[in-house]
């Protein structure tokens, strides 16, 4: 019988999600003023947990470039309601797990010289962050995918509030509120689930996402439950019109926050749309369709327009994420397999592009103590690595071929033009004014004259700055160039989720909630052999 | 050789790489020998390519090599380059022309800040261009379509601490993206009906069943009419035609070398390729080809007349570049495909030519780009005043120039298919092409110097390094046309031989041997009538006195053209202000008062429960006692009158 303990000691899941929290631990007793030992401390054991990340994916990477579904050991945790210790990950959540793990050291490195204060305790929420971030992303029960989400916003919270500028306790504030008020209405209908499920299944209770699956439910209650879950999912994505914490947050947080912010924790609520409101609820998702399609085409215009005449450059970067996940909401709404590939790398390729735009601005804002345009111009002659850079992130950003962002794209548009037409042809609008608000980011601040004295003896990155972007740049270049070798972990399972959403989207609504049988492992590996 | 035809697109990159990465801490010389060494090999292995190809029997006549899968799956695109009688014309062109750009960058440039960034960026462009050229599937292609694009928003905005050129290069990278945004919805079209962006599948499949394309309906149109619209408004973007030209005159702001190979024989000719490429499509679409034509032959001679009023030397040859990429349109929609990439080809040695001459003139005059300050340079600059007439020559049509024959071809192609509008709209551009250029070298070369003298005192002939390549292009402008004589002044016409494999229409109408050798008759007689007004107009002592009595007489008329008919103004006033208007009430208004707004008013609304809660939980028991009272009448009332 494994224990927790037990599982933490193994190349597990469990040490994944909880390494960072073990390791949070000692920074607790690190005096206040001990910012390099911390940083130091901090940067290793993020560098050990990368290392646990990719040990985990050759432990479980197929030979066929496939990744299979691979569970922890299940604990038992509230036994009389069912609730489980349940850990798993397949190809929808191997690159998202992966690419949190990855910021986590680029953040430090981008975080070095921005926080002064409290060093310690800002690493430690940064490690607690990742525990959430990856609890939510691989808790196959739903009670416990409950906890790790509300887990996460703590966390954020004190990164924002106390790392953050000038308003930063609105900012924190507008931010917990506007993400507590969903939430607390998914919780009430994954309690209802569960009931239902017990009620339905001889009084045993149940959290788990497969049996949860099971669930035959009619189309009236489907709206409801499909409502509570897509509400909290919308506002993290977030999608129009919900998506106004989003600008305040990441104006005030510190860059590190805004990295993890963007770079990881938006993709919680696209991926709760693949992994649970969609699949959950097959019928009211079609049946709402229509509505989230037009507001996901009206963030990725609204998006973009609206970063086009900002004046902070961290703002646009921002309101550019509203855009970009208006992508990836286009593509999940699509229910097209392409689409659906190219959403999920979409997630990963935003996390890549705007976290380095977001490591950029931090880089500036270290050096001149402000984010304004009008504070900058002409930066490429005195920091022309700095300019080097920001022209790479951007051109990701802007979807330019060979660079990563373009796959994400157009496999996202190419697959929802085939089953949607013409919401795809319109969304293929924002890739001008991505190219729109982007360049003008760069003419703003490194192109032309240099206007201001203050800019005339600025220093170009240092090594530190450096190494925290070839990485991603590295990434960039490697998914635009060579995206299969990315897309191929994920294929299978999307193609099988795909499938069985389809399927049962189909099927005829029902009078009353009933159980479909259970699967039974012969008969998935029939299914898998099906293939 | 074939099998070494992908080390012509990487070549360059790996120049590109290089001189980007570590440029600056290279010696001068180790700079120009990988930035021009690159395409020079790039150049020799295309040759080697092309022999063999050129010697070679090959399935379907094409030569298929694929790299690696881009993507597989539903989605299943490969990275693979095509040799094929159409891209062996495109990679002979871009790796010649483009080779002796670079030879002649390494004498323009010597003297500039940012050397190797220049030969990186040209180096890259060289790589987008070829791998746009070979690719075997719409998407390699438009990699290099938009790897182009960036090349050429860096190289406008080369000289990046001045404020112009970013602008400029942003401007063209933004208008630009909007025929990209068509060209990828015509993508996803070909691709949500036949599952594949290959060629060889996409056409074949097509030119069998006709019916897939003309009878399928996408968002209201035939397919076949929703592809050839999609693809052509992208073309319109890339190869500067109305009304997305408005970028490629403000390109002039970069390198002139730059101009010349971007902006005048590779890049902005992608779009016809593309036209040319897709002519299976195109062909079943008989609206949209007329529509293709009419742009053309609009753009070809509006263009031409802001041409006559420029001053600027490079300006005057962007507008040229603009109406001659019409040409080339007017013929591709007319269904001479042939036609408008033998005008490809012939436009790109003597455009090149003329853009690499002015650069000689600029490099001369000490930067100067402004004719009325020149003059009487034919002494001093010989052999560039040679070459830039030869250009001129060509570019208006003289025989036996190159130009005559391409040009001839496509108002044939007019005349043939009986549409006399247009070919009069390409007879008239026709002789104004010859006036706008021969004015250009009246005011440049001829008359009496009207600089400073100080610029007089450094009047000198370029160095050999850039006088070489002007000579190489123009004998290519000399000798390029004799590959497509037409069958009626005794030749066998070659080059159209050479693409009928790849052209899926059968062939053009054929018309009387003797009508066609009097219109071609006409057509000399307007080029030398342009030629000869413009020698009467500009030919005396001080070239723009003639004008200015012109301009006087007709103010109203010379302030449009010389403002380019305002175009620019009308867009920034028509799409630019009104969307930031929009943009910023989305931002001030919506974003702030509507959806904060009910937010808050939900806040409010919770602190006004609050407050009312706080005020009747008194703590006061006679006060709930009240309350009680109040709640049992209440209750009373309606068990009794309910």
């Amino acid at each position: 019988m494994e224990t927790f303990f037990g599982l933490l000691a193994g190349n597990t899941l469990t040490r994944l999600v909880f390494f960072p929290t073990v390791a949070a631990v000692p920074l607790f007793f690190f005096t206040k003023t001990a910012s390099k030992a911390a940083k130091i401390y901090v940067l290793i054991a993020s560098l050990i947990e990368l290392a646990f990340g990719v040990l985990y994916l050759a432990a479980h990477l197929g030979r066929d470039g496939g990744f299979p579904l691979v569970h922890d050991t299940v604990l038992s945790w509230i036994s009389g309601y069912g609730v489980k210790y349940d850990l798993a990950m397949d190809g929808i959540s191997m690159p998202l797990v992966l690419l949190g793990i990855f910021l986590l050291p680029l953040v430090i490195l981008g975080s070095w010289r921005g926080i002064t204060e409290h060093w310690p305790m800002f690493g430690a929420s940064l490690l607690l962050l990742s525990t959430g971030v990856l609890g939510a992303l691989l808790a196959y029960d739903l009670f416990l995918f409950y906890v790790f989400w509300e887990v996460m916003l703590v966390p954020m919270y004190l990164l924002i509030g106390i790392w953050g500028g000038e308003r930063k306790i609105y900012a924190a504030v507008k931010f917990f509120l506007f993400t507590m008020a969903g939430s607390l209405l998914m919780l009430v209908a994954i309690l209802w689930m569960a009931w239902t499920f017990q009620r339905l299944n001889g009084g045993v209770w149940s959290f788990a996402y497969d049996d949860l699956l099971r669930l035959n439910l009619p189309l009236h209650q489907q709206v409801w439950l499909f409502a509570a879950f897509a509400l909290t999912f919308a506002i993290k994505v977030p999608m129009f019109p919900f998506h106004t914490w989003l600008p305040d947050a990441h104006v005030e947080a510190p860059t590190g926050g805004s990295v993890i912010l963007a770079g990881i924790l938006l993709k919680l609520g696209t991926y709760g749309f693949l992994r649970f409101a969609l699949p959950l609820f097959p019928h009211a998702s079609e049946v709402a369709r229509p509505l989230l399609l037009a507001l996901a085409v009206t963030g990725i215009l609204y998006g973009a327009l609206v970063a086009w005449v900002q004046v902070d450059m961290k703002k646009l970067v921002a309101y550019s994420s509203i855009a970009h996940l208006g992508f990836v909401m286009l593509g999940l709404l699509a229910a097209d397999v392409v689409a659906w590939q190219g959403s999920l790398l979409q997630m990963v390729n935003h996390g890549l592009s705007t976290g380095a735009l977001f490591l950029l601005v931090g880089m500036l804002y270290d050096r001149r103590h402000t984010k304004k345009f009008d504070e900058f111009g002409g930066l490429a002659r005195v920091m022309p690595i700095f300019a080097f850079f920001l022209v790479f992130a951007s051109l990701a950003s802007v979807g330019l071929p060979a660079l990563n962002g373009f796959v994400g794209e157009f496999m996202i548009l190419t697959g929802s033009f085939r089953t949607l037409g013409w919401p795809a042809a319109v969304a293929t609008f924002g890739v001008v004014l991505a190219a729109i608000y982007l360049l003008k980011m760069i003419q703003l601040t490194i192109w032309g004259p240099i206007t201001k004295d203050e800019n005339r003896k600025l220093a170009d990155l240092s090594f530190r700055e450096i190494a925290a972007l070839v990485p991603l740049c590295v990434l960039m270049l490697w998914i635009g160039v060579a995206p299969n070798t990315f897309l191929q972990p994920s294929r299978q399972t999307l193609e099988t989720v795909l499938a069985q959403y389809r399927q049962r989207v189909d099927e005829p609504d029902v009078r009353q909630a009933s159980l479909r049988p259970a699967t039974t492992g012969a008969e998935v590996a029939a299914t898998e052999a099906g293939r | 050789m074939l099998e070494l035809l992908w080390l012509i697109p990487i070549l360059p990159l790996a120049g590109a790489a290089v001189n980007g990465l570590l440029g600056r801490r290279l010696p001068k010389a180790l700079v120009t020998a990988v930035g021009v060494g690159a395409p020079l090999l790039s150049l020799l292995v295309a040759l080697g390519c092309l022999w063999e190809y050129a010697h070679g029997q090959f399935p379907n006549d094409a030569y298929d090599q694929v790299l690696y899968a881009w993507t597989t799956g539903d989605l299943s695109i490969p990275v693979a380059f095509l040799l094929d009688r159409l891209s062996a014309v495109m990679l002979f062109i871009v790796t010649f022309v483009g080779f002796w750009i670079h030879v002649y960058s390494a004498g323009y440039m010597a003297h500039e800040e940012g050397y190797s960034r220049y030969f990186a960026y040209l180096n890259l462009f060289m790589s987008a261009m070829l791998m746009l050229v070979l690719g075997n599937n719409y998407l390699v292609m438009f990699v290099g379509w938009e790897g182009v694009g960036l090349c050429s928003y860096l190289l406008i905005g080369f000289y990046y601490d001045q404020p112009f050129p970013p602008y400029a290069g942003k401007k063209a990278f933004i208008v630009n993206r909007v025929g990209d945004f068509a060209f990828l919805v015509g993508m996803f079209a070909l691709f949500a009906n036949f599952g594949t962006l290959n060629y060889h599948d996409l056409f074949t499949t097509i030119a069998t069943q006709p019916g897939l394309v003309t009878d399928h309906y996408t968002m209201g149109l035939p397919l076949a009419s929703f592809v050839a619209l999609c693809f052509f408004v992208g073309a319109m973007g890339k190869s500067a035609q109305i009304p997305l030209y408005v970028w490629l005159p403000d390109a002039m702001a970069g390198p002139t070398p730059v101009s010349a190979l971007i902006h005048a024989a590779t890049m902005v000719t992608a779009g016809v390729y593309m036209v040319v490429r897709s002519n299976v499509i195109y062909q079943l679409a008989p609206g949209v080809s007329q529509f293709v034509a009419v742009i053309g032959a609009a753009t070809a001679i509006f263009a031409a007349t802001i041409a006559i009023a420029q001053t600027d030397i490079k300006k005057v040859l962007a507008y040229s570049t603009v109406s001659q990429l019409g040409y080339m349109f007017l013929a591709a929609g007319l269904g001479a495909y042939s036609a408008a990439l033998f005008h490809v080809m012939t436009h790109a040695f003597f455009k090149a030519l003329l853009f690499l001459g002015s650069g000689s003139v600029i490099h001369a005059m000490g930067g100067e780009q402004d004719m009325s300050k020149m003059g009487g340079l034919k002494k001093y600059l010989p052999s560039t005043f040679r070459t830039y007439v030869i250009g001129a020559l060509a570019i208006a049509g003289i025989p036996p120039l190159a130009g005559f024959f391409s040009k001839d071809e496509i108002l044939h192609a007019a005349a043939a298919n009986g549409q006399w509008v247009l070919w009069a709209v390409g007879l008239i551009t026709a002789g104004l092409t010859a006036f706008y250029m021969f004015r250009s070298v009246f005011l440049t070369f001829f008359g009496s110097f009207r600089g400073t003298h100080e610029q007089e005192h450094h009047l000198h002939e370029s160095p050999p390094v850039m006088t070489i390549p002007l000579w190489i292009l123009a004998a290519g402008a000399v000798v390029a046309g004799f590959v497509g004589v037409p069958k009626v002044l005794g030749g066998i016409d070659r080059f159209h031989e050479w693409l009928q494999p790849v052209l899926f229409h059968p062939g053009q109408p054929e018309m009387g041997a003797g009508t066609e050798v009097l219109l071609i008759a006409i057509a000399v007689i307007v080029a030398a009538a342009g030629i000869f007004l413009a020698w009467r107009a500009y030919g005396g002592e001080d070239g723009l006195a003639n004008e200015r009595a012109w301009a006087a007489r007709f103010p109203t008329l010379h302030r449009v053209l010389a403002n380019k008919y305002y175009v620019d103004e009308i867009y920034d006033a028509l799409i630019v202000r009104p969307l930031a208007v929009l943009s910023r009430f989305f931002w001030k208004v919506v974003d702030t008062y509507v959806i904060d707004g009910t937010i808050n008013a939900g806040a409010y609304l919770t602190e006004l429960t609050g407050d009312v809660g706080r005020f009747s939980t008194t703590g006061n028991v006679r006060s709930y006692a009240l309350y009680f009272f109040v709640g049992v009448l209440l209750l009373g009332c309606w068990i009794a009158f309910g």
